[in-house]
């Protein structure tokens, strides 16, 4: 007997087919970068044990025109990480109760956000960079 | 029953992706900047509370990354095996290993 050959819907750019599903693909894809990014530095203070002279490799790597453009991605997709990741946060934690009140989401991503951008001035600060 | 370890793996993701959202462009704007050298980083990774930043960033990161990526492989249409569950909790794994021994080797 022949095998059947039924229907099958296909799946490929399934998530295309939604603005929301688009969001769900891009948050997930941020993974990559941070993964990415992650390796680099995992070298990073590999190469700093080795002495300077290997760690200055690694900076000079880092200050390539191939290394800046990299970055220049990271830091673009890890702001949209920052921002969707509070945005989904209210989804993903127990509900916050002020004063008898459940504090809304838009309250939470807010103070996510802003916590965001308090600790990237910090981290500036501290290395003593002119914003 | 036995216990199952998914709660490690999905708070260690939690905890690198809240890092992340944090402190991430932070990070990646001062290493662009170009401002501070080996000087600088090897004070930080000397110091108790910047080594303890450094392992984080490096191995949290890592842990998050590997945790979405192994999961989201179903949606790329990707089957995720055991080649798969090395190149991401494997290389999370090996990664936080190596930055440990690294940040260990520099001293206090």
């Amino acid at each position: 007997m022949a095998a059947r050959r039924t229907y099958t819907r296909p799946m490929t750019g399934w998530w295309k087919r939604d603005p929301f599903f688009i969001r769900y693909m891009a948050r997930e894809a941020t993974a990559i970068f941070v993964y990415l990014y992650a390796i680099v530095l995992v070298a990073g203070l590999s190469a700093l044990a080795n002495g300077q002279e290997s760690f200055e490799a690694w900076l000079a790597m880092l200050r390539s025109p191939l290394g800046i453009a990299f970055q220049l991605v990271c830091l673009a997709v890890f702001a949209y990480h920052t921002w969707s990741w509070f945005v989904i946060m209210p989804k993903t934690m127990p509900p916050v109760v002020v004063a008898g009140k459940r504090v809304s989401g838009g309250t939470l991503t807010g103070a996510g956000v802003a916590a965001a951008v308090l600790a990237t001035l910090v981290i500036v600060a501290l290395a003593g960079l002119k914003p | 029953m036995k216990r199952s370890n998914a709660p490690v793996y999905w708070s260690l993701f939690g905890a690198g992706g809240m890092l992340a959202a944090l402190v991430a462009p932070g990070v990646v704007l001062v290493l662009i900047a170009g401002g501070i050298g080996y000087r600088e980083i090897h004070a930080l990774a000397t110091n108790l509370i910047g080594k303890a930043f450094l392992f984080a960033v490096a191995s949290l990161f890592l842990w998050h990354a590997a945790h979405r990526i192994f999961h989201a492989l179903h949606d790329f249409g990707i089957r995720a095996g055991p080649v798969a569950w090395l190149l991401c909790y494997g290389v999370a794994i090996a990664g936080t290993l190596v930055s440990a021994s690294a940040l260990f080797a520099i001293g206090f």
